[in-house]
């Protein structure tokens, strides 16, 4: 062993007395906090509770119909997704070009846009759409933002769960194939347990996006939690409705991101060396 | 009075093509102009992120914890409705009886700009971090200043490790530019909004608007994958 492999890199010195960037630092956390201050203040100082005992309830039930607008779609959207991820892989050209044309479609358009389409869009198959007795399923705007959200998000978790199952290497199904498991139980027993450690992080940003894209119900005329700040900012024309909503949004992801977190640490545990 | 599609989608008067394209000409011209500055904003933001200064860190990540959690529709309205009240609040303390009215262009691309920078931080971070150190070192040895090292030896390298994830951040902005049509601006989506309202044909202006999005992506992704094999030759050059 030489000597050099036994020097030490030492940590660099420890910046003193205040360099331009510990200025900007504390100047712009100063901001921060100004702002801050300047909100919690205007809160405090526009607090009005008579406006508050008549809105926090409905925020809460805006709060449940984000909730399950997001859990009903991401789960269709799952169940959904498994044949679009197969079709994407296949080695058939046509089912894969469809699945691709699909995915591409969903990726490359805006969600208000599909959200549009679906909601104003199938009244243009009014007379078509009540012969096969959808039309009363198509005429509440909640399962029309269902139907875009799920649609849409099948697409994305499609992408997620092909990028999972191909990052795990080739040898895999090999050895699996020559233990003498047929190709579901490969699937089961060792690619997805591998796949799903690499999965969980664009899953949890997908549930994130998912949350923070619902907001455009309310677009629709759905009462979500921001429908329900439209509707308070438009009879009382007080901005704080929106910064209280904006306050939720900001706690739900959070709370999803650290949580989302821990798990990931929690299942790779044994990764770590 | 029925009117066939192909006069619903003609040039003029008549058809409401002409609409839709101007519409989409705002679409670009919105994303083209939040571009600059959120890319200017985000590098920054990332430069401070990886910066040994806590109280640096501190003001960056709070910046993009904030615009990454709130939904872009909520930080549209909050700015929209917001930013009046403060800027009359302000400007009334020197000119008592003035008004304000925010544009919907520029307000929307403030407030693209600030989700945009916020993801790109994350982006221009993940490729800072891959820059390994021996190259700041290496600039500093040949007598480079520190500015100097950036702009000649880390830049180059950023921009090329960075594209991928930047590319993905626009093809989202271009989509955001969308939720714009909810304060009124005239973009691709509120022309369509207009068109389907006057004609009852829903579906058909509203996937016309979905193909002008979905052409913009393609026109994008050959873009840059132009701007990547131009990259890829001068790297290949050295």
């Amino acid at each position: 062993m030489s000597a050099t492999a036994t020097v030490v890199e030492r940590p660099p010195p420890r910046a003193q007395g205040w360099p331009r960037r510990r200025i900007i630092g504390y100047a712009l956390v100063c901001l921060w906090i100004a702002f801050g201050v300047g909100l919690v203040s205007y809160l405090v100082v526009a607090w009005n509770s008579e406006l508050f005992a008549k809105y926090a309830p409905s925020y809460l039930q805006g709060l449940g119909v984000t909730l399950s607008l997001v859990g009903i779609s991401i789960t269709l959207g799952a169940i959904l997704s498994l044949p679009v991820a197969y079709a994407r892989m296949s080695k058939n050209r046509i089912l894969s070009g469809l699945a691709y044309c699909y995915v591409y479609f969903f990726r490359g358009t805006p969600l208000l846009v599909q959200t549009f389409l679906v909601y104003y869009g199938v009244g243009s198959f009014k007379p078509q759409l009540e012969m096969v007795g959808l039309w009363g399923f198509f005429r509440e705007a909640f399962n029309c933002g269902v139907f875009a959200f799920a649609l849409n998000t099948a697409a994305y978790q499609a992408e997620i769960l092909r990028g999972a199952i191909e990052s795990v290497p080739k040898g895999q199904w090999e050895g699996a194939a020559s233990l003498g498991l047929h190709k579901l139980q490969t699937l089961w027993k060792i690619i997805l347990p591998q796949a799903l450690i690499v999965a969980l992080r664009p899953y949890g940003n997908e549930l994130i996006l998912m949350i923070k894209a619902s907001a455009i119900v309310a677009i629709i005329t759905v009462y979500d939690l921001m429908g329900m700040a439209k509707l308070a900012y438009s009879r009382t024309f007080d901005i704080q409705a929106y910064i209280w909503v904006a306050i939720v949004y900001l706690v739900i992801v959070e709370i999803l991101r650290h949580g989302i977190e821990w798990i990931e640490r929690r299942i790779t545990i044994h990764l770590k060396r | 009075m029925q009117q066939s599609v192909w006069t619903l989608l003609s040039w003029g008067p008549d058809g409401w093509l002409d609409d839709i394209a101007f519409g989409a000409l705002v679409t670009v011209l919105l994303a083209l102009a939040t571009l600059p500055i959120g890319l200017t904003v985000g590098f920054f933001v990332a430069f401070a992120k990886q910066s040994e200064e806590p109280s640096l860190r501190l003001a960056a990540n709070i910046y993009t914890t904030i615009f990454r959690g709130l939904p872009e529709l909520v930080t549209l309205f909050l700015f929209f409705f917001g930013a009046p009240l403060v800027l009359q609040y302000l400007i009334r303390l020197i000119y008592p009886d003035s008004t304000i009215d925010v544009n919907g262009f520029v307000a929307g691309m403030i407030v693209l700009a600030l989700i945009f920078s916020s993801y790109a931080s994350e982006v221009f971070l993940s490729a800072f971090r891959a820059i390994p150190k021996g190259q700041y070192e290496g600039g500093y040895a040949i007598g480079l200043s520190n500015w100097q090292t950036m702009r000649k030896v880390i830049l180059p390298q950023l921009i090329r490790i960075a594209f991928p994830g930047l590319e993905n951040c626009w093809l989202s902005l271009l989509k955001d530019t969308s939720l714009v049509s909810v304060v009124g601006l005239a973009e691709t989506l509120r022309a369509a909004n207009v068109a389907a309202k006057v004609t009852k044909h829903s579906f058909l202006f509203y996937g016309v608007a979905a193909l002008v999005f979905l052409g913009l992506a393609v026109l994008s992704s050959f873009a840059t994958s132009a701007i990547l094999r131009s990259l890829g030759r001068r790297e290949a050059q050295r």
